[in-house]
């Protein structure tokens, strides 16, 4: 169905270019984040990378802490394809390609250990905070992965915790307390179509992928969570290109989230 | 007791602040967002479009689906669970009902417009919010349409009538209170929604759904603004 999309893409990497003009490691333009844009969740941003758009929210709730960790707290992440943001999308409760995207956040999160789960702990075996993060697509043109770990963070930077007195939140006062964070995960996906490697893909190149790489690392380079996605295989050539691409590129999506 | 003055310093057939735009979301064949204090919807519009399962078609006209939802965040209160609610369902319902008069669907046998209105944030007035931004969505789409919607809740706070409701009059504790959500076709004087809950009576019921049909056109002037406006924004590019 896309041979013919898929061989003039191609096309045009041999004249080193994309469809929209771009190099083969630019995000598009606008490349955005804006913090606190809902003043209904604990924490928030918006990121756009071109025609992408996604908001995240944060809500903070009390549970009982898992019975193997009695004195952490969590977090949680969900993602809703929202049939309002592409005309493919449908309502109904969240398929794999949600799930995907929802768990991949999630790891690159939870893996970098930026987020100390004890000191979310209120009151051992009984009560921990739980910060549930949902990713929203006003619009999706592509690259969801990277809008959304990059939100996720923003939103997690920025939260302020809400009153919590007598075993009862009362989210209508936030309080100054922040979530303490030990480090700033960013993710970067790299896309193979043909022998190329590419950052940034719009739908059209996103529907002609051989394979992707989402790769979370630090600011040291430390790498802390990936994934593979595609139904192509990688060599372990490729992989190495794709991890330098994607460290490369972390570090000028982390200067968004300051 | 007596409701001398609104809790947010409003007139008392004053709106709160109220923002539109249309085109917000490149993918959709029409799109806008409509926020009114706290409260903000977008709505996208995709169709005429086929429709699937082929037994659902109707030869004779088009059908209209609406589905509103909260976003997970979207709530002052606790976290709204994804996958729609009974109440979200019902606001689908009469969202559909309130924008069907304007539509000409003869036009589109066979083929369904959806659309879709999504909460990023809410406090009070969300359905009324959301009637708006789908009405401009739909004229947005270029759909045949005989008139905008324009909605807005008014209603009675102790001994005052008041439009545009906000959280705090909704929960109001010292006395009588009464909501009424309505929408209109301004350019026809018809009414295409109207709920009520609370207590009031029917000589206020009356005048009170006068405030809102004034109020109404004031709104429908910002939708058709919001409207213009993209095409003038298209024009300096």
């Amino acid at each position: 169905m896309y041979k013919d999309l898929r061989e003039h893409i191609i096309k045009l990497f041999d004249s080193n270019t994309r469809l929209d003009g771009r190099k083969f490691t630019e995000y598009r333009k606008p490349l955005s984040l804006d913090v606190d844009v809902i003043n209904t969740a604990e924490g928030s941003a918006r990121v756009k990378i071109g025609k992408t758009d996604i908001i995240v929210g944060v809500k903070a709730e009390i549970m009982q802490p898992y019975p193997d960790m009695p004195d952490q707290g969590s977090i949680q992440v969900g993602a809703e394809l929202l049939p309002l943001s592409n005309p493919d999308f449908e309502l109904g409760p969240p398929g794999q390609e949600a799930i995907e995207l929802a768990r991949v956040v999630d790891r690159g999160i939870r893996e970098s250990k930026c987020i100390d789960f004890k000191k979310l702990c209120v009151k051992e075996g009984e009560k921990a905070w739980v910060l549930v993060i949902d990713i929203c697509t006003i619009n999706d043109a592509g690259n969801l992965f990277d809008a959304a770990a990059l939100a996720a963070m923003a939103a997690l930077k920025t939260m302020r915790f809400p009153k919590y007195e007598n075993d009862k939140i009362d989210y209508k006062e936030k309080t100054n307390k922040k979530l303490e964070l030990e480090c700033i995960p960013v993710s970067v996906t790299v896309n193979k179509i043909g022998d190329k490697f590419i950052v940034d893909p719009d739908s059209e190149e996103e529907s002609v992928i051989d394979a992707r790489l989402t790769v979370a690392s630090l600011s040291d380079e430390t790498l802390c969570a990936m994934q593979k996605g595609g139904d192509y295989p990688l060599t372990s050539e490729d992989i190495d290109k794709m991890v330098d691409i994607a460290l490369e590129k972390a570090k000028e999506l982390r200067k968004l989230v300051k | 007791m007596v409701y001398k003055e609104r809790l947010g310093k409003r007139k008392f057939d004053e709106t709160r602040e109220i923002e539109a735009k249309v085109g917000v979301i490149p993918n959709a064949d029409g799109s806008a967002y409509f926020k009114i204090g706290n409260t903000w919807a977008y709505a996208a519009v995709y169709g005429p479009r086929n429709l699937h399962p082929k037994f659902l078609q109707d030869p004779s006209k088009g059908i209209l689906r609406c589905n509103y939802n909260m976003m997970p965040f979207s709530s002052s209160g606790e976290r709204v669970r994804p996958g729609g609610s009974r109440r979200s369902k019902e606001i689908s319902l009469v969202t559909q009902k309130a924008l069907l008069p304007v539509l000409d669907l003869e036009e589109y046998p066979n083929s369904v417009v959806d659309v879709f209105i999504e909460l990023p944030q809410t406090e009070a007035g969300s359905r009324c919010a959301g009637i708006c931004a789908a009405s401009m969505a739909l004229a947005d789409a270029g759909l045949a349409m005989r008139d905008l919607v324009a909605a807005v809740s008014v209603g009675r706070v102790d001994d005052k009538l008041v439009v545009d409701l906000d959280y705090k009059e909704e929960s109001y504790e010292d006395g009588p209170v009464a909501d009424i959500p309505v929408a209109m076709m301004p350019n026809h004087d018809k009414i295409t929604l109207l709920q009520m809950d609370g207590l009031i009576s029917k000589e206020q019921l009356k005048k009170a759904i006068e405030m809102g049909k004034k109020v109404c056109k004031d709104i429908y002037e910002i939708q058709k603004k919001a409207l213009k406006d993209k095409y003038k924004t298209n024009a300096n590019k």
